[in-house]
């Protein structure tokens, strides 16, 4: 059997598992509603705004960061299994992928891209 | 019995296996924290506490359910199902002692670690869909600290074993540990070894780097909303995602099922568990010792100093490769 069929299987009960837990607590727990308790918590007092998404670009900027990184990343893993074949070829390959990774880095740096401010 | 029957029956019992021993990491975790503080711990249900995790699920079970009236009430539900569903979901693809049928693993596959890295990473989705539907301050703010940590020290984690995957010259996991028949990975890979370590605890939300749950500042974070066992879901998911790191760590580093001082006498799962035990002790250690990280500080030591040092480290092991075969 393709052991991708078990760890499908697997992950089926898993998913049956996990919405048993999230149905369960609904049948079993009280329920005696009340204005103040569907609140959103504020520290006891009323909320003064409403929360519209609003948040630092900071994060945006870590965000596009990891996307461009993590892709490169992952391109690591088909080189790295590879690498008893490959000897001096690969690390030379790999070192030009580096130094071009570096660059980039250097720059971001530079730029203050990890400077949370 | 058919064969999809079987393997139904054995991913439930792995799940229960899993799911309680989550529930004595936590006690576990609560009695070694209070030896180091000098305090009892839980002790009043059960011999030692040892019914303490029960107590804990029955009172959770029964909690009111409440969803704030500003959330999206769909995603505000599906958000811990998510959490929970990725952190199971690794355990499919952890062999737990060597088998050459198959009987100790769901399903070994050749790609196992990226199995474990697209999970892991899909288990983000959760936290920060939590934060966002909840339609409040404090959880917002929580679940997009917790999103930045966790994407930026996922890359320092993917890079950190790249060093073992050119040692073993595989990706399955059990092919991993095979590697390590002689030699442990730890030795050779110990630079990676300690950036795995630490972004581990980065990603699992744990001391020091429970920024995501920092009380005097965010409230719970995340799951400021959250009640009952919508919660407890979430406090499980966080659990499992440290027995599944820990259960790399052993997997990657320390031999697997692979016997210490050649006591292959002792078969291969008690290892593996005493292995797994033995990180998980240092995971709560940690808690205990350090004090939290402020959060620039957190951002800068991920980018600055983990991912170039993950990136040096996987291009000196390959130099060492290239040179020696």
């Amino acid at each position: 059997m393709n052991p991708y069929v078990p760890v499908g299987i697997f992950l089926g009960v898993a998913a049956v598992a996990a919405t048993a837990f999230v149905l369960v607590p609904g049948l079993l727990a009280r329920r005696k509603p009340n204005p103040a308790k569907s609140e959103a918590y504020e520290c006891g007092v009323e909320p003064t705004s409403v929360v519209g998404g609003h948040f630092p670009v900071r994060f945006y900027l870590i965000a596009m960061l990891f996307v461009i990184f993590d892709v490169e990343a992952a391109s690591f893993y088909p080189w790295a299994v590879q690498m008893h074949a490959l000897r001096a070829y690969g690390l030379l390959e790999m070192a030009a992928f580096v130094v071009v990774l570096a660059i980039g880095y250097a720059y971001v740096w530079r730029k203050g891209g990890f400077q949370w401010r | 019995m058919p064969l999809w029957l079987f393997v139904v029956i054995k991913s439930a019992l792995v799940l229960f296996v899993v799911v309680t021993t989550f529930a004595y990491a936590m006690l576990a975790e609560r009695k070694v924290l209070a030896w180091m503080q000098l305090r009892p711990g839980p002790n009043r249900v059960g011999p030692w506490g040892l019914l303490q995790p029960a107590a804990d699920a029955a009172k959770m079970l029964f909690k009111e359910d409440l969803t704030p009236a500003t959330a999206d009430s769909l995603i505000y539900r599906l958000a811990p199902w998510i959490s929970m569903i990725t952190a199971m979901g690794v355990f499919a693809v952890i062999p737990f002692s060597e088998s050459s049928s198959g009987l100790w693993s769901i399903g070994d596959v050749n790609a196992g670690i990226l199995f474990v890295f697209s999970l892991t990473s899909l288990g983000v989705y959760g936290i920060s869909l939590a934060g966002w539907s909840s339609g409040s301050k404090f959880p917002l703010l929580g679940s997009l600290r917790s999103t930045a940590q966790m994407i930026s020290y996922e890359l320092a984690m993917t890079l950190s074993v790249v060093g073992v995957l050119i040692l073993a010259g595989t990706t399955s996991l059990a092919g991993i540990v095979h590697a390590q028949n002689k030699l442990w990975f730890v030795i050779p890979q110990f630079l990676g070894f300690i950036i795995y370590v630490i972004t581990a605890v980065a990603e699992t939300n744990r001391a020091p780097f429970d920024l995501v749950e920092a009380e005097t500042e965010l409230v719970g974070g995340f799951h400021t909303e959250y009640s009952g066992l919508r919660f407890g879901l979430f406090f499980i998911a966080e659990y499992l995602n440290m027995i599944t790191v820990s259960c790399i760590a052993t997997l990657l580093f320390f031999g697997g099922w692979n016997p210490l001082f050649g006591l292959s006498v002792i078969p291969g799962i008690v290892w593996f568990v005493l292995k797994v035990g033995f990180v998980i002790f240092i995971y709560i250690w940690l808690r205990a010792t350090l004090p939290r990280l402020r959060y620039d500080r957190l951002m800068a030591f991920g980018w600055q100093v983990l991912l170039p040092l993950a990136t040096l480290n996987l291009m000196a092991t390959a130099a060492i490769v290239a040179w020696k075969g």
